[in-house]
């Protein structure tokens, strides 16, 4: 049933992590009768298991719901949600280009933080109306006029007509939607167009392949047309067009110019389908695809790896599905002289990057082994070339070097004042630039940064978070590539380069982490048969050794009045560790030895 | 062929700090009724005949050269067979365990616990004798007829040197052992030494094991010839019932926390003297005596996993790989390879758990 183009609101929500974007949408659905209260969950649009644990949303979600308004009229309201998480900037990026507003919460206790400016901006770079909301105003630390005040400062937003809601209690939520009838314009586009639709999402279904969330800018579409992808040329016949709902797909004899809904057509592979691409119709295609979007590009990489080689399988499996729904995530195969076979997979950043191991672990049931995550260096040779390389084998010989670049970031980082001190510190031990420092307001402050990004993607967040007991957030984008001097740092085991433990570093801190990573690996490798040397070594030269002693004693001395069963256990915990070891040449290391490695940070 | 009887007795007077063995301090009559018990399901195996029988404990003594006799009585036992119990010098006095008695019952094998001949390190291990009371039991079994004696010395005892070592390996000789045990102390979870062990002064890894290549050394001078992980003994005086478990021969255990390993498979009782005495049903433990099992107790010995053996028990040969990584083991001296025998060197042993791991593999 398709309502009139104006009566049709599409709109996101943004806001910074935490400030309550899920449970508003929570509210919106209760209060428009899209779920019923009985199958209410908490988060319910957050429906990966690792979205409601950890409190952020991942992927985009959209869901439609009826509103009768104030007015007396049904309003046809797109809810499509959006990540809030820095990483998923293209995320949110896509979703706001599906819609002609976005519904701003602003945490009453904590007032703007980097995610609030951050897709603010985003939301303005698609001109889209801006409707500020306050949120918790239940809290007794809540302050709406001074975030009122702060939003009008810092963003010039009005905020006279800003509901001051609690999306927990559900206290003024309606003047929420109230404020999407009102103030978000209704669609624009001309049914009577060549079809033009927007793929702002795609999801993969092993029923009916894969299902493309778009938003229909001009014409229409049903069930039987011809589609094209304009991007890849591809053609697919439509099975069925609908909208989504909270918890079920409705079917539709149509999509008009304006609508956000879905298409299935049994297309095979999400590449077929991609996210900001348009489809048109094969029998009358538009002249011109709409602008697609800032195409995503991973940013940090590492080396993924079955602890079991023989998981290889089930891991390409798992990462393609991961791919599916996810087209952010890269990888390629790759094999290491100690991991054995795997792959280079390449993330938006490191929560991207932890949150697909998760689920790899989680979902897939694999054990993994990550290599230390890396970020893409410009090598120029002397012989004029250029080159790209992500992973840290590849470095090539300093000798036929001229210079490396690496990337930097702008980063911004909104902390309570008093931890200024604390935060510059951290940024200047992470060869970070000092640009300036703006209060928000008399307490708060904005602090802007020139930070190399491979120096924020190891724990740099995690830093921040405990030096400012969690009050400080951040945000970053990559600015440019500056000449650095970079060098390889080998760990060497009797010997033998451990490859997948090289990695590239400033040179100034190059003696520092080789001394940390030598004492670590020396204190989590056990004893074995033989003495071994450990050395970290920048090109041929040894910058830090230690040497782990050989095993002396390991031995079961008693005979237990013939308890064979005791021992026979022991045989089995021994074979068991074995398992567990990787053998890195002649030596064997337990993977918690490599963990404790790659996880070397600061504070140890 | 005949079994080994393996009797646990859960008695001693008093808990020595590093012991996780069973035992409990006895009172009233439980000790009869323990006997008894015992002797009722040795009943059970009137048609099997036992070449060797051992009393370990806890502390065998404690419950008298008389029970002891009661005990070997109720079962068919060969008129060769090596019948060793284990002593508390302590309780060995004058007026003490009658070694007569239970020479005439048939023991012919003491097992003591010695520990250590230093004073010092006897207080830290909780020892209640002193080393005239260690001394005087040696002769009064000897002077019974009972000479293969055992010793046991401790390994890695708080404050332990080679020189306090030597005066422990000194001793045995001089009071004419024909055989000794050399044991590491390990920290047993549960015991006292595992509640205080950061307090305890304990020798390292690497000490321990210098210390335990001393031990094998000095004893080896005085004559004996190490042929298990833990076991030196004049040539004759090896125990033939632990070389039973070592070749992977079946025994009954009687007794709580005893186990037995009979027609293919392994049984225990549960550590609970009560439960035993109630009723003293064996808990299952699954088949044992597969090539596994097999070499992995061979191992522990120094004649080691000889091919001839595996043959004529398995009817296949010992896998190539055992002797492909052993060689690699050979050339650091930690075992010794040769056409039909792969085994390890004393160097070896100390790491044995890892080196057998890896064979087995």
């Amino acid at each position: 049933m398709a309502v009139s183009k104006d009566k049709i609101r599409n709109f996101s929500i943004i806001a910074h992590i935490d400030h309550g974007k899920s449970t508003l949408a929570d509210r919106l659905l209760e209060l428009t009768k899209s779920v019923a209260l009985r199958d209410m969950t908490e988060q319910i649009l957050d429906d990966m298991d690792l979205e409601r644990e950890r409190g952020i949303t991942i992927k985009a979600h959209a869901v439609k719901l009826d509103y009768t308004a104030n007015d007396g009229e049904v309003y046809e309201l797109n809810l499509i949600d959006t990540p809030g998480h820095v990483d998923f900037n293209y995320e949110v990026s896509r979703s706001l280009a599906a819609c002609e507003g976005a519904i701003l919460v602003v945490d009453a206790t904590q007032g703007i933080e980097a995610q609030t400016l951050a897709n603010t901006y985003l939301a303005l770079d698609h001109d889209l109306e801006i409707v500020p909301v306050i949120n918790k105003i239940d809290l007794p630390s809540a302050m709406p006029d001074e975030v009122a005040a702060e939003i009008e400062d810092v963003i010039g937003l009005d905020c006279s007509v800003a509901p001051k809601i609690s999306a927990k209690t559900g206290l003024n939520v309606e003047q929420v939607l109230e404020r999407i009838v009102e103030d978000i314009p209704a669609p624009t586009g001309d049914d009577s167009l060549p079809l033009r639709a927007l793929i702002f999402d795609s999801v993969y279904d092993s029923y009916r392949g894969v299902i493309v969330y778009v938003r229909i800018m001009d014409g229409k579409i049903k069930a039987g047309d011809t589609m094209k992808m304009m991007q890849t040329g591809a053609t697919f016949t439509v099975v069925e067009v609908g909208y989504m709902r909270a918890q079920s797909m409705e079917p539709a004899d149509e999509l008009c110019a304006g609508e956000v809904g879905y298409i299935t057509a049994s297309i095979k592979t999400v590449r077929d389908a991609n996210v900001g691409d348009t489809v048109t119709l094969a029998t009358n295609p538009a002249p011109e695809p709409l602008p697609g979007y800032r195409s995503v590009l991973p940013m940090v990489f590492c080396g993924v790896y079955p602890a079991d080689g023989n998981d290889y399988e089930a891991l390409r499996d798992a990462l393609e599905k991961l791919r599916l729904n996810d087209a952010a995530l890269s990888f390629e195969p790759e094999t290491s002289g100690v991991l054995g076979f795997g792959f280079r997979c390449g993330f938006l950043g490191l929560l991207h990057l932890e949150i697909i191991q998760e689920r790899l672990e989680r979902e897939y049931d694999l054990d993994l082994v990550t290599t230390i995550p890396s970020v893409i260096y410009k090598i120029h040779m002397t012989d004029g070339s250029v080159i790209e390389i992500d992973n840290p084998t590849h470095y090539p010989n300093p000798a036929n070097i001229d210079y490396c670049e690496e990337p930097f970031t702008n980063a911004h980082i909104y902390s309570p004042s008093e931890y200024v001190g604390t935060i510059m510190d951290l940024c200047q031990t992470r060869r970070g630039i000092f640009k300036g420092m703006d209060y928000i307001t008399k307490d708060r402050v904005d602090i802007l940064y020139e930070l190399p990004l491979n120096e924020i993607i190891y724990d740099f967040f995690d830093s921040l978070k405990s030096r400012t007991r969690g009050y400080a957030s951040f945000d970053y984008e990559i600015c440019d590539y500056r000449r650095s001097n970079l060098v390889k740092l080998d760990v060497l085991l009797n010997g033998d380069v451990i490859d997948a433990l090289s990695f590239i570093i400033h040179s100034d801190m190059a003696y520092g982490k080789a001394r940390k990573i030598a004492e670590k690996l020396k204190d989590n490798i056990p004893r074995q048969m033989f003495e071994i040397p450990v050395q970290v070594a920048i090109g041929g030269k040894v910058i830090a050794r230690e040497t782990i002693k050989a095993m002396r004693k390991d031995v079961l001395a008693k005979c237990y009045g013939g308890d064979i069963t005791r021992k026979k256990k022991l045989l089995e915990k021994q074979k068991e560790g074995k398992k567990r070891m990787r053998s890195f040449g002649s030596v064997e290391v337990p993977q918690e030895a490599f963990m404790a490695v790659l996880k070397l940070d600061d504070n140890n | 062929m005949p079994l080994g009887l393996y009797i646990h007795v859960p008695f001693c007077r008093g808990k020595c700090p590093y012991c996780d063995f069973y035992s409990v301090i006895p009172s009233g009559g439980i000790i009869d009724e323990y006997t008894k018990c015992v002797c009722k399901q040795l009943d059970g195996y009137k048609g099997r005949l036992f070449d060797t029988v051992y009393f370990g404990g806890g502390t065998p003594s404690v419950i008298g050269a008389d029970n002891i006799s009661e005990i070997i009585e109720s079962a068919n036992i060969d008129s060769n067979a090596e019948i060793t119990v284990e002593c508390n010098p302590s309780d060995c006095g004058e007026n003490g365990f009658d070694f007569d008695k239970a020479a005439i019952a048939g023991v012919n094998r003491i097992s003591m616990g010695l520990q250590s001949a230093a004073e010092s390190e006897r207080k830290a291990l909780g020892r209640r004798a002193d080393m005239h009371d260690v001394e005087n039991a040696v002769r009064r079994a000897q002077r019974a007829g009972i000479d293969n004696i055992s010793l046991d010395i401790m390994l890695g005892i708080p404050g332990q040197s080679e020189e306090t070592l030597k005066r422990s390996v000194d001793f045995c000789f001089s009071v004419g052992a024909k055989h000794i045990s050399t044991y590491i102390l390990k920290i047993e979870e549960g015991t006292y030494f595992d509640k205080v062990k950061d307090k305890l002064d304990l020798p390292d890894e690497d000490e321990t094991a210098d210390l335990y290549l001393r031990c094998a050394e000095l004893i080896e001078r005085g004559g004996m010839k190490q042929y298990e992980i833990s076991n030196f003994a004049f040539p004759g005086f090896e125990s033939r019932h632990n070389l039973k478990y070592w070749h992977c021969e079946e025994y009954i255990g009687a007794g709580p926390a005893a186990h037995s390993f009979v027609d293919g498979k392994r049984y225990y009782y549960e550590r609970n003297l009560s439960e035993y005495l109630k009723n003293p049903e064996p808990v299952s433990d699954g088949s044992g005596g597969d090539f596994e099992e097999y070499a992995m107790l061979a191992l522990r010995l120094t004649e080691g996993l000889q091919d001839i053996r595996v043959f004529e028990r398995f009817g296949f040969h010992i896998p190539e790989k055992i002797f492909e990584k052993a060689k690699k083991y050979e050339r650091n001296g930690l075992m010794t390879v040769d056409d039909g025998s792969v085994s390890l060197t004393t160097r070896g042993f100390l790491v044995s758990n890892a080196i057998i791991g890896d064979l087995l593999i």
